[in-house]
């Protein structure tokens, strides 16, 4: 056990460096940095002086290991557009995407479970059809279209909900239907599938032969065994969701990480793009490494391979 | 019906006997994924042949028709069947030419990828070792990065081409096909017919050609179909995001993030290439489940 997850800690550590080297190297390739801050009229002097303070007459490995070292401090930089602090935007911006990865994990969660069970157990049936038909075109729907089309139904034309924004509690249903629609498609697949061959298994036959009462076969014996897969998959999902719902924030005008850096990247305000990339990534990865421990921690045989 | 149908969770429903033969024959006609075809026949016919499928040009604006409805509402006009955008331009005609970008995506992004995936695959599965760590680590390195936000900053530094969007979309799907045919090889490898192959002093890159490639054939193919609807859906995203294709060439990702700005007044100009860009990767996605299911269901799990 150990052993797996010191493994997938030095399997983490190398993907966060992979990731820091990408974005250094990036942020370098697209010029000079003091491109940023100096115009035209800047003296050969003045030119030199900055090159000395930011440290870019030193060599490239070392400048890395510094604007790495201050990262780990929390220090980004300062946004061009805001003149402030990177990390204290981005910490503003933290929690109105946390409360949409959350809010869209929940939905996707619930929903997709129990249409999953649902398609399951009366499978062949209407149900079951709409239930898969729902998961298809689920999955081939892209997700801004789903949210303008979802602003334009509720929003435009029925005034029933509001078009995002972040403004009250209503505020937060279209872009958490929008998120979620995907993973509640997926995770309706994968829990149907998941009962089916659950529900197929010795031991249920014998819980019908005990005479157990048909809900008592589905929700006491088969659902919980069922649910390791669509769990396991769902950890992935809320990763990717928290990690910067970039198209869905965008659409809903939701004041989170996502929405910010595509605004950094339209401001040019490079400093806030590369300090937001650079945190997503790194939430985004730690996320995936935990789940997969926590995965390892389920299914013993995963820890083996 | 009710009468006649018994029914136990999580088992198909036994029902009468006229039903199961009506059944019957719709399973046989849904052998094949007609519609899917179809639908994808329509894509890529329109895509090619777009100069003369479009009644109009995609990039002629005529800003005395700007934001006219589709023919069937009121104010709309025969002249622009589904109306025009805020520039006057036909929203028919670019959802036509827009098929181009995403024929071109499906096409070149899925043979770069497919190509690259499937060498490094193969070597990876048939030769083992340190190279197949590597490449493995590689694949897990690419598949824990989210994809969006560095193809934004790819975008931002190196400017909005179709090259870097294709390069950046291969970049990620090869990861897909390295992966199974890893696995494949690896069965492969051990079956007698490469054995002989081995003992006959076959040189190394005959029986990856000769041998194993065949073998994986079925993988690749079921894999490709089912990769790109998901390239669509990628190459969209970043197009709406203003990452994609450079304008003015039409993309149904940045056609529908131009229309949000006209969603009460215009609504159709961002709703026609969504629906085009559904249903598109809805028969993709369709046809990649028949071939899956007719080549190589083991691939059930994805």
């Amino acid at each position: 056990m150990s052993s797996f997850i010191t493994r997938r800690l030095i399997a983490l550590i190398i993907t966060l460096l992979a990731v820091s080297v990408l974005v250094f190297t990036l942020s370098r390739v697209s010029g000079d940095p003091r491109e940023l801050y100096l115009g035209e009229f800047t003296t050969d002097e003045q030119w030199e002086a900055w090159g000395r303070q930011m440290g870019l007459d030193r060599p490239l490995p070392l400048q890395y290991l510094v604007w790495l070292g201050k990262a780990f401090t929390g220090d980004l930089g300062n946004s061009l557009r805001e003149q402030r602090p990177v990390t204290t935007i981005l910490l503003e911006k933290l929690p109105a995407t946390l409360q949409l990865g959350v809010a869209a994990f929940v939905f996707s969660v619930v929903l997709g479970v129990l249409l999953g069970v649902l398609a399951a157990v009366k499978r062949g049936t209407m149900w079951d059809y709409l239930g898969r038909t729902f998961a298809i075109l689920g999955q081939a729907t892209p997700p801004f279209w789903l949210g303008i089309m979802l602003i334009l139904l509720f929003a435009v034309q029925l005034s029933w909900l509001p078009s995002g924004r972040r403004v009250g509690l209503n505020s937060l249903i279209l872009p958490t239907i929008t998120l979620g629609w995907l993973a509640v498609a997926a995770n309706l697949r994968l829990v149907r599938s998941s009962m089916l061959e659950v529900l197929d298994s010795e031991y249920i036959k014998l819980a019908r032969a005990k005479g157990v009462s048909a809900t008592g076969v589905v929700w006491r014996h088969a659902f919980r065994n069922a649910l390791v897969p669509p769990l396991t998959q769902a950890g992935l999902t809320l990763a990717s969701f928290i990690a910067g719902a970039v198209v869905t924030e965008t659409v809903f005008a939701w004041p989170g990480m996502g929405r910010l850096a595509v605004e950094a990247v339209n401001q040019n305000d490079f400093p806030l793009l590369v300090g937001a990339v650079l945190t997503i990534s790194f939430i985004y990865v730690a996320m995936n490494f935990l789940v997969d421990i926590s995965y390892g921690l389920l299914d013993p045989r995963i820890r083996y391979s | 019906m009710t009468a006649r149908t018994l029914t136990v969770e999580g088992q198909a429903p036994v029902r009468g006997k006229r039903y199961r033969r009506a059944r019957k024959s719709w399973r046989e006609f849904r052998r094949w994924p007609v519609i899917p075809l179809l639908l994808l026949f329509l894509f890529v016919f329109g895509a090619i042949f777009a100069p003369l499928a479009a009644p109009r040009s995609p990039t002629l604006s005529n800003l005395r028709d700007r934001n006219t409805p589709p023919v069937w509402l009121e104010g709309g006009s025969s002249t622009y069947l589904l109306g025009t955008d805020q520039q006057g331009r036909d929203v028919l005609s670019r959802v036509i030419f827009g098929a181009r970008v995403s024929l071109i995506i499906a096409v070149v992004a899925v043979s770069l990828s497919l190509v690259a995936g499937t060498a490094l695959g193969l070597v990876s599965g048939y030769f083992g070792g340190v190279i197949d760590e590597v490449i493995m680590r590689l694949v897990d390195l690419i598949r824990s990065l989210p994809f969006l936000l560095v193809a934004l900053v790819f975008v931002v530094v190196f400017g909005q081409s179709f090259a870097l969007l294709l390069g950046l979309l291969s970049v990620t799907a090869w990861t897909g096909y390295a992966r199974q045919v890893r696995a494949e090889a690896l069965q492969l490898r051990e079956r007698d017919y490469v054995l002989a192959a081995r003992i006959a002093n076959a040189s190394t890159f005959r029986i990856l050609y000769r041998h194993i490639l065949p073998g994986v054939v079925s993988t690749i193919t079921v894999i490709s179909t089912l990769q790109v609807g998901g390239l669509i859906l990628a190459e969209a995203s970043l197009s709406f995001l203003g990452a994609g294709v450079p304008p003015p060439t039409p993309a149904w990702g940045s056609m529908v993030a131009e229309g949000r700005n006209y969603l009460q007044s215009a609504w159709w100009i961002a709703m026609f290439p969504g629906m085009a860009i559904l249903i598109t990767v809805l028969a993709f996605n369709f046809l990649g489940d028949w071939a899956r299911d007719q080549f190589d269901p083991r691939l059930r799990q994805l």
